[in-house]
């Protein structure tokens, strides 16, 4: 029976089969086996950014000649799901975690718990020399260091010059909100703020809160039905003031209740662009719009830029300030290896490098005595003095339940009474605190 | 099986006729056999679901009865119904069940009469061009909903959309109409891309039904001089209500687990806020493991009670949809 005859060759041939599958896989797991023999890899959590990291990766594993190597791993887009992430991969052990890049505000609510492995005493010393004051505050809880500085970040306001001279505004001066509220409304032009129910507006209500000489939380390093808010108070309503009347009066364009910052950009860069609070990136982003041919090349010679906008005449602002720490996460296989890494990251030459790449400015003021900083970003100078300006956000363990609440509070801004929005607000995140109301 | 085999028996057609006591002692062997195979068989697929999903629910019953931050394992503590409490005397869990109603409502009634009138196009179609049609219907069913989900936000966007230039013309809608800066625009967007989306899945499971209305019926029907409506009334509809059940309490409580929509597009923001949403806020945002396992059980709940409604007052048969009935 030429059938029977066949199965049992077709069984061989199966067992065969198999016995190649097994072998090969045997193969990848010795092949897996043996790479580990090499030297230790260390994963940096870093995110999403022009590839400037993982360069630095690159040159910081051929520097360390052979004794540790770094491999990338890329965290989620926006901050806020950069910290689910990276919280719940810290609350569960995840031994992975041998170097974090962080956003500064929730720092306080991973280093409480001690997911952080505490930052040695001799790489604390040597990483924050010369370093600009906020960004070391964003880096410390309780008064201790936590995570190294690696960039420090900070918003300018950009001005079309047209406009300012149309609206008779003399840039060289400090301005204030209220003059910029009248010449946009003057010359009928939009205001490049961030009214979207996100992060970015509360960078800009912080920002607003801490020019007018208050804060957003009293004590935020104490427990949560502790907290004390300064949202109800002269500087609270000053700052719900300038929101709801960019909101009010349609100053900042129809978008405004869904705008971010790349948004606000291409609002600024468009015939209605006149003043703008933004990072930065704008500045790159917008040269590379010209080379590309989508933006008009006389729109480069149009921008200026100078400090963030003040609250009131005669006091200085308080520029947002953000950027990214690094940190080790409590469960690595080596923290010593991976602090090692972080010296090498966090050079002031990384530093200078990543900026005229990336465009994310350094926390190291020694960095921006690269002289090809300069060329780059001729407003290096006023970033760096915006730098020693601004103020972190507040610095607390519920920083999301915080800064949750003033987005769902404050956004959309034509929605914002000055009278009753921040009273409104620090009720809310009192009893959100306590765990009294769902978020 | 071996065991029939070794004792001949009758063919089950004829127990049933030669007594059923007798029949039940001579295939108990045969029986038993079968029974431990079929353990066998759906065995392994029974531990999965109970790891996948019983373990899971239990342990959100367990984790809803503490105040439990993921951040703060320590200050772990029971509190009962507490998070309850909390969940239900807040005007947030109630406003967010009122949009995924008014969701889950508006977007089955539509998609029903849209994926009727599909059914009935692809029953009628040319043979010529069935194929064709089917899977052009089929397409967006195919389509990730984040991928559909980015795409619509796009199209509306004020920055980067191209309805508001396109659709000028039509009053209310001009350049600088902001769509997601609105409750009603934004569920107006959210529902329809909702619909564009799922309707496929209702028109097919409604064509299934379509085709099992015998031609006999429809036919005798027409000889008797009814319309084209009376005979979708009287004869057509009746014939495929199952399958119309069916569909409506699949589609339903698909709908009512909306997330993935309203997260891309608005986030929430506006009054938009679904159940889902926020059950995804309070455990993976806020990492209240606690309070967010609390609104996950109520959303369990929920969906419990649709069934229950479903099968029970409006007597949905599961299984006359295999033809069984």
């Amino acid at each position: 029976m030429p059938r029977d005859g066949y199965r049992p060759r077709y069984r061989r041939g199966t067992a065969r089969t198999g016995a190649a599958v097994v072998l090969a896989l045997g193969a990848t797991l010795l092949a897996g086996c043996s790479a580990e023999e090499g030297p230790p890899t260390l994963t940096w959590y870093i995110n999403p950014d022009a590839g400037g990291q993982a360069a630095i990766a690159e040159k910081c594993t051929e520097a360390a000649g052979g004794e540790y190597r770094i491999e990338t791993s890329l965290l989620p887009n926006d901050a806020a799901s950069q910290r689910e992430q990276l919280a719940r991969r810290l609350a569960a052990g995840d031994s992975s975690l041998d170097i974090m890049s962080l956003d500064p505000p929730f720092i306080p609510e991973l280093a409480e718990p001690g997911f952080l492995a505490p930052v040695p005493d001799a790489v604390a010393q040597r990483t924050t020399q010369n370093v600009v004051e906020g960004a070391l505050t964003g880096a410390t809880w309780k008064d201790k260091l936590v995570a190294v500085p690696f960039w420090a970040n900070t918003q300018l306001l950009w001005y079309r010059k047209s406009v300012a001279e149309a609206a008779g505004l003399d840039m060289t001066k400090p301005v204030t909100w209220q003059q910029l509220i009248d010449a946009a409304a003057k010359e009928d032009k939009f205001l490049g703020v961030q009214g979207q129910r996100g992060e970015s507006m509360t960078v800009w209500l912080n920002a607003l809160v801490e020019s007018a000489g208050g804060h957003i939380l009293e004590n935020p390093e104490a427990k949560a039905d502790q907290i004390e808010l300064g949202l109800d108070s002269k500087a609270g309503t000053e700052a719900a003031q300038v929101i709801s009347t960019i909101g009010k009066d349609g100053l900042g364009g129809p978008g405004l209740p869904t705008q971010d910052e790349n948004n606000s950009m291409i609002l600024f860069q468009g015939d209605k662009g006149s003043f703008m609070v933004n990072w930065p990136f704008v500045w790159p982003a917008t040269n590379a719009s010209v080379e590309d041919g989508t933006l008009d090349a006389s729109l480069i010679k149009d921008i200026g830029w100078t400090l963030y906008p003040r609250m009131n005449e005669g006091e200085q602002s308080a520029p947002p300030l953000g950027g990214i720490n690094l940190g080790v996460g409590a469960a690595s296989k080596h923290p010593d290896l991976a602090y090692a890494a972080i010296e090498c990251i966090v050079t002031p030459e990384n530093q200078a490098e990543y900026f005229i790449s990336n465009g994310n400015p350094p926390s190291n003021t020694e960095a921006y005595n690269d002289p090809r900083i300069k060329d780059s970003f001729p407003m290096a100078d006023t970033i760096r003095e915006s730098l020693e300006l601004s103020a972190p956000r507040p610095q607390t363990v519920f920083y999301n339940e915080v800064s949750t609440s003033l987005q769902q509070n404050f956004a959309p801004p034509d929605q914002v009474d000055p009278a009753i929005t921040p009273q409104e607000t620090s009720d809310f995140i009192v009893s959100v605190l306590r765990g009294e109301n769902l978020l | 099986m071996s065991t029939t085999t070794e004792t001949p028996t009758l063919p089950s057609g004829q127990a049933g006729r030669t007594g059923r006591r007798r029949a039940i002692q001579q295939f108990s062997e045969r029986a038993k056999a079968e029974r431990r195979l079929g353990w066998w068989l759906a065995g392994p697929a029974f531990v999965i679901m109970l790891a996948v999903t019983a373990y899971p629910i239990l342990q959100a019953l367990y984790d809803s009865l503490f105040s439990y931050r993921l951040t703060a394992p320590d200050e772990r503590t029971f509190i009962g119904l507490g998070n309850y409490g909390v969940v239900l005397t807040d005007v947030v869990w109630w406003r967010d069940l009122g949009v995924t109603l008014l969701i889950t409502v508006v977007t089955v009634v539509v998609e029903l009469i849209l994926g009727f009138a599909l059914a009935l196009v692809m029953h009628k179609a040319l043979k010529s061009v069935r194929g064709w049609l089917r899977t052009a219907i089929l397409v967006p069913y195919g389509i990730i909903t984040v991928v559909s989900a980015f795409a619509w936000f796009y199209m509306f966007d004020i920055n980067s959309g191209f309805v508001n230039t396109w659709f000028n013309w039509v009053p209310g809608i001009d350049p600088d109409l902001n769509w997601f800066a609105g409750t009603w625009t934004s569920l107006a967007v959210i529902m329809a891309s909702e619909i564009w989306k799922t309707t496929p899945f209702i028109s097919l499971l409604l064509l299934a039904g379509l085709a099992q209305v015998p031609d006999e019926l429809t036919e005798a029907a027409e000889v008797d001089g009814a319309s084209w409506w009376q005979r979708m009334r009287r004869v057509i509809l009746p014939n495929m209500k199952a399958a119309i059940m069916v569909a409506v309490l699949f589609r339903a409580l698909d709908a009512f687990r909306i997330f993935d929509n309203v997260f891309i597009m608005t986030n929430g923001a506006f009054n938009t806020e679904v159940l889902s949403l926020l059950a995804y806020r309070t455990s993976i945002g806020r990492l209240e493991i606690g309070l967010g396992s609390a609104v996950s059980v109520l959303l369990f709940a929920c969906v419990l009670l649709i069934c229950f409604i479903a099968i029970k007052l409006f007597k949905v048969d599961l299984a006359s949809q295999r033809g069984d009935k």
